[in-house]
């Protein structure tokens, strides 16, 4: 099999697998970084997402032999630091916005995305960023306060939940 | 409803045990070992205080608390330890919480199913924390030579008057020497001091979800462990009679292939052909190259279009089963001054649950140890013995967070399978199933077609109700939520009702979906009520009202039985049904053409939910559900706030889902449906703008939260949009029903 070197969250990885591996499996059953989820293995959920050199992605759709040279960057690596988490991480957990939490890796990603482009998004440009995950539980109201905390929290404010 | 037995003092050698007894009782008992390891609970090293199988604190102070119901986003890993941790008296943020393994010798019933994780042990909890609390008191007052009365808890120390504390970790060494007090000893916390319960609380393994770490059935890793693919006969329950096995076998990374027999019992062990390889995608690429020769059996014969057909000519037929008959409906509607009739059809669902089904299996030296997101593990074990001959204390189950339950993981089809393909491979293997296996061999929530005739008398008055309602059955009797009820409301409450009931018996597998037939009967009811409420020219709340009467019980079906059915409490749901009313403004504002407001409630699984929606339908047909206001009794405290409300939130969306969009069609034994883009689930963008939950304590036991929200949703919202439009939604999903007005 051929082998592929990726860099994912800051780290140069060799990979020994198919060509047409999806990412989403390189990085699951190789590389340990189980945080990325399978959902649907056609790209209609949105549990799979991660950023390819800071783009949201479906990583289910994304087969290894594409990556190249693109930095990868997964939920295990989107936190700040060890101690530090990313702002949208920091608005899921303040707000309590999981159920089962099995999308939220994916929706927090995206998000992640969403407010690296758009600091400050409307309604509006929060359902157009979001509509390709699903959330089978049903958190989409908390998921959205979560964006707009977080973006609250990113521009250093102290100011409470919306 | 519940007893607790705990009558004379024990020694530090017994365990509390937690006991369930039929009919939804709790006794809490003595679980008496001996020998060392009796001593602690699982996980407790020599020295710990470890008064039950549920908490431990060690000398260093940090308390563990086992949470022991599969955790499968209805929040129970966060809300029952918080009962503990609460009489206990030590700071939520100093609790470590461990996911117990299947051990119901040890814990008690472990099932997650019918909002009864709550009800269950509530009680039980608070007592098994107070009870440590109480003996970390005694401890300190005998270190002190006071009374133990004088003293109290706080912050996870003892105080007292004199300015003397000790910290629980400095206590641990002499509790763990005293006796286990009666329940008579053990003073429980007047509500009124509670600081945890009802307030908001993060899941606790929020940070873990939010950071990606491995919690979830399918994130399991084994040293050496194989991945495993399964495919069943697409026709339900069909067998497997041959396989190009050998090519399999020689394709990249496949380490084994070979075909089950199974046990010829659709929900159990399905016939099919295992791949296992090295990877998940190996697996899944050597899948696509597999060709089976499949006996499908008799189950070709049965087409959903087919049933509905012959529905529709026996609907004026007498039922074959009459479920309650009062008075003579026949003549109350030959004489009423206004008659509806209407056709009410839903299709067969899946639950969905976004993580696929997965389970880890490893067989080794007789053992079979198993790791898995289940909501009933005893299901799981009982299907090992059953089909692989394994007795119960050879068998090992780790408890995986599951994503998402929804009763679909009480059942354990996929357990059984990755037991099955495990038995035959020298390794562990995780079996994973595709979107495609899930939607395709779910146990679907089943489908039905209601025939309603109702009638109103000159004065406005409900006079006649009769339903012909078609279900569907599996080996004789109706599937999970197939069977309807006469006393549901309004049975009982119009004077001429009748209930009849005609049964489809298939090959299909069916099984429970959250709030198994409340789910959808509500929408049922609620929506022809609102017809016959509209044929009266009357508002659709005061007939509510007028239905439940003013008696303060049921007459009919006797106590509330667990999981819904059987009587309730009329003035709980009446003042319930007043309140989410008065919440929601209901009948004071003035809508536009286009928009409109709804009611329901719903009483299920111990809960009284009545609920409003606002919704607003363009002229183009677009509906958006611009405000739902909840009202809701489920007792005297709610545990979680947020975990309460996120679980009402979530069913608004959830039933809005399969209201919009959901459908399994069966034609010829199969389901048509493959993944997310034909079988789609509500998106962020068609959610409600604002979901308002109001909660109504009473005085009464405490109930859980994972269910009863969901069945007064979808006629709220269809009430709301015939409001709106005068568009009468008597089919689902919606998405059948044109909502443009002009």
């Amino acid at each position: 099999m051929p082998k592929y070197t990726l860099n994912v969250n800051g780290q140069s990885r060799t990979v020994d697998v198919a060509s047409d591996t999806p990412l989403l499996w390189v990085l699951r059953d190789t590389l340990e970084l189980v945080g990325t989820k399978f959902g649907c293995g056609v790209g209609k959920c949105g549990a799979c997402v991660v950023h390819l050199n800071g783009v949201p992605t479906k990583s289910c759709m994304t087969t290894v032999s594409t990556v190249g040279r693109k930095q990868v960057t997964t939920i295990e690596g989107l936190a700040v630091s060890a101690t530090k988490l990313h702002p949208v991480q920091q608005a899921w957990c303040e707000l309590d916005v999981a159920q089962c939490g099995y999308c939220q890796a994916g929706q927090i990603m995206t998000a992640a995305a969403l407010l690296k482009e758009n600091p400050r998004p409307t309604d509006q440009d929060i359902d157009d960023a979001m509509d390709g995950n699903l959330c089978r539980c049903g958190t989409y109201l908390r998921i959205r306060a979560g964006i707009k905390r977080a973006a609250v929290l990113a521009a250093g404010g102290k100011e409470a939940a919306q | 409803m519940k007893t607790l037995t705990l009558d004379r003092p024990v020694n530090r050698r017994d365990f509390l045990k937690l006991t369930g007894l039929a009919g939804g009782g709790l006794a809490l008992a003595f679980y008496i070992k001996s020998g060392p390891k009796a001593e602690a609970a699982e996980g407790a090293a020599s020295g710990d205080f470890a008064p039950n199988a549920f908490i431990r604190i060690s000398p260093n102070g940090a308390v563990t608390i086992v949470s022991k119901q599969p955790e499968m986003g209805q929040g129970v890993k966060t809300s029952l330890p918080m009962i503990i941790a609460e009489q206990l008296e030590v700071p939520w943020k100093e609790i470590t919480i461990e996911q117990g393994d299947f051990d119901e010798k040890l814990y008690g019933n472990q099932g997650a199913g019918g909002s009864q994780s709550t009800p269950r042990n509530y009680d039980t909890f608070h007592l098994l924390g107070a009870t440590a609390r109480t003996m970390l008191v005694n401890a300190a007052a005998q270190t002190w030579g006071v009374p133990a009365s004088e003293c109290r808890a706080e912050n996870a120390s003892v105080l007292h008057p004199s300015g003397k504390s000790l910290k629980y970790g400095q206590l641990v060494a002499k509790a763990s020497t005293l006796p286990v007090p009666a329940k008579t000893e053990v003073k429980l916390k007047d509500p009124k001091d509670f600081k945890l319960l009802g307030k908001r609380i993060p899941q606790y393994d929020s940070v873990k979800i939010a950071t990606g770490q491995p919690l979830f059935g399918i994130d399991v890793k084994v040293p050496g462990m194989l991945y495993a693919v399964y495919e069943k006969c697409p026709a339900f329950g069909g067998k497997a009679v041959s396989a190009n096995l050998d090519q399999i076998k020689a394709l990249p990374g496949v380490k084994d292939a070979f075909i089950i027999a199974g046990n010829g019992k659709v929900k159990e062990l399905n016939s099919g052909v295992a791949i296992v390889a090295d990877s998940t995608w190996a697996a899944l690429s050597a899948r696509k190259k597999l060709k089976v020769t499949w006996d499908e059996g008799k189950v070709v014969n049965e087409s959903w279009d087919t049933f509905l057909a012959e529905a529709r000519e026996k609907a004026a037929q007498p039922g074959q089963k009459t479920l309650r008959k009062d008075g003579d409906p026949d003549a109350a509607l030959a004489s009423a001054a206004k008659k509806v009739e209407a056709e009410y059809v839903y299709p067969f669902i899946s639950h969905a649950n976004l993580e696929p089904q997965n389970t880890t299996a490893h067989w080794k030296d007789g053992v079979m140890e198993v790791w898995s997101p289940l909501q009933i593990p005893s299901a799981g074990a009982g299907l090992v013995t059953k089909i692989l001959g394994i007795p119960a204390d050879k068998i090992k189950i780790h408890i995986s967070r599951a994503g998402g339950g929804f009763g679909r993981r009480i059942s354990a089809d996929y357990l059984i399978e990755a037991a099955a393909i495990a038995h035959k491979v020298n390794a562990p293997v995780k079996l994973t199933w595709t979107r495609e296996d899930d939607l395709r061999h779910d146990h679907m929530r089943p489908g039905g077609i209601h025939f309603l005739k109702g009638g109103v008398d000159a004065n406005g008055k409900i006079v006649a109700w009769k339903n012909h309602f078609f279900t569907f059955g599996e080996g004789g009797s109706p599937g999970s939520g197939g069977a309807f009820n006469g006393d549901i409301f309004p049975g009982g409450g119009i004077a001429n009702y009748q209930a009849d009931q005609t049964m489809f018996d298939t090959g299909w597998p069916m099984g429970p979906w959250r709030a198994p037939g409340s789910c959808i009967f509500g929408w049922v009811l609620h929506s022809f009520l609102d017809e016959l409420a509209h044929a009266a020219g009357r508002d659709p709340l005061e007939v509510r009202l007028e239905l439940l009467g003013q008696q303060e019980t049921k007459a009919t079906g006797g106590a509330p039985k667990k999981g819904g059915g059987g009587g309730y409490n009329v003035a709980r749901m009446r003042n319930v049904l007043k309140f989410a009313a008065e919440k929601a403004g209901w009948g004071k504002k003035k809508f536009e053409k286009g928009q409109g407001a709804g009611i329901a409630f719903y009483f299920s699984h111990l809960g009284y939910f009545a609920q409003v929606a606002e919704v607003t339908v363009s002229k183009e047909g677009q509906l958006k559900v611009d405000r739902f206001v909840t009202g809701y009794d489920v007792g005297a405290q709610v545990v979680n706030l947020s975990g309460a409300e996120n679980q009402i939130e979530g069913s608004v969306v959830d039933a809005m889902s399969v209201m919009m969009y959901q459908e399994l069609n069966i034609e010829r034994g199969r389901v048509t449906q493959s993944n997310f883009d034909n079988y789609p689930l509500l998106r962020t963008t068609e959610a409600p703008t604002k979901i308002e939950c109001y909660n109504l304590p009473t005085n009464h036991p405490t109930t859980g939260m994972g269910e009863p929200a969901i069945p007064p949703v979808a006629p709220a919202i269809c009430n709301a949009i015939f409001a709106a439009t005068g568009k009468r939604v008597r089919q689902f999903p919606l998405s059948r029903t044109d909502l443009r007005w002009s």
